[in-house]
């Protein structure tokens, strides 16, 4: 099933931190700049949306065409916006919390200086195992 | 070998499990710690208040951290939206994860609306610090000042954070007080929610 997606991790400051185009479809040149462009723009109803409610997941907040932007906000307000056209809610769920468990490894970390970009290339690939895994 | 064994041995720190972690640490080790940390920030500065904002900054990176790693572990991913939500977050939650029990007192302040007050009869970073007659008004109490700091800001709630001496009649010893003022942006947030 190819399936477009694309996972951006937002910090407290409105900077991206992690970028990475996880859908298995094939990849055309100018989809990635559109898909950052829908995310972006979705940030300004997260955050209006973040302050309604105590939950971390805040399901679907945006759409674009037939793509749909979901998002999962830390306690420390770092966004993790994915945007997809699949319809498997529990699927994206289980995929932020998983991310989330990772990200937290990551800010435990004293040298990581929180808000600044996320290096790790293991991160980078136990996230792109965990979308294929779960989206 | 002997000792060879049962721990597992991961090779990336993402692939171990966040787990529980150790329930208590060695207070003297702590506080061997802690001192070298205010010994080597006291070789660096000029003056006490650049002494009390490198403690605080110290103390705002654990925060930051502690904030994320209880609101996942102890509330079940939920966030704090509202303002006494956080404060008695920080009162009961940290502290016990933190000092080992809840913070002796959370107050607000009668003279402000933006203020609270957490006290405690002696903060445990304190325990075995004395302060010189000549340092006048400074407060090792500034790195958990810091940690408070870290907790609200990344959570949403601006606030300038600062720890006190407050004498009080009948105790040899003063009480600390730490010391809430949140931005105009939190409180003007609070009353839109309602």
């Amino acid at each position: 099933m190819t399936s477009t997606a694309c996972f951006i991790i937002v910090s407290r400051n409105d900077i991206p931190i992690y970028e990475a185009e996880v859908g298995s479809a094939a990849k055309r040149e100018d989809a990635a700049q559109l898909h950052q462009f829908v995310l972006h723009a979705a940030l300004d109803i997260v955050q209006d949306l973040a302050w309604t409610t105590s939950a971390m997941f805040l399901k679907a907040i945006d759409r674009f065409n037939d793509l749909v932007v979901s998002v999962y906000v830390t306690a420390g307000h770092t966004r993790f916006m994915l945007l997809h056209d699949s319809r498997n809610e529990d699927g994206i769920k289980s995929f932020f919390q998983e991310v989330h468990e990772l990200y937290i490894k990551i800010l435990l970390n004293p040298l990581y200086l929180p808000g600044s970009r996320i290096t790790s290339s293991h991160f980078d690939t136990k996230v792109r195992a965990l979308a294929r895994k779960y989206l | 070998m002997i000792g060879t064994g049962k721990i597992k041995q991961y090779a990336n720190v993402l692939d171990k499990p966040l787990g529980k972690g150790k329930q208590e640490v060695s207070l003297s080790a702590f506080a061997f710690l802690f001192s070298e940390l205010v010994q080597y920030n006291q070789t660096q500065v000029d003056n006490i208040s650049e002494l009390e904002t490198r403690l605080e900054d110290a103390g705002y990176a654990v925060g930051a951290r502690v904030l994320e790693l209880l609101c996942h572990r102890d509330k079940g991913n939920r966030r704090e939206t509202r303002l006494l939500g956080i404060l008695s977050f920080v009162h009961s939650t940290v502290w016990k994860v933190l000092f080992g029990k809840v913070a002796d007192s959370l107050e607000k302040g009668t003279e402000h609306e933006d203020e609270y007050m957490i006290s405690e009869k002696e903060l445990l970073v304190n325990r075995f610090i004395s302060i010189p007659k000549d340092m006048g008004t400074f407060h090792c109490g500034a790195f958990v000042a810091g940690i408070v700091k870290g907790v609200l800001e990344n959570a949403g709630f601006p606030a300038v954070v600062t720890a006190h001496f407050v004498p009080v009649e009948g105790q040899q010893r003063p009480r600390t007080t730490i010391l809430i003022k949140f931005a105009e942006e939190v409180l003007r947030r609070e009353a839109r929610l309602g």
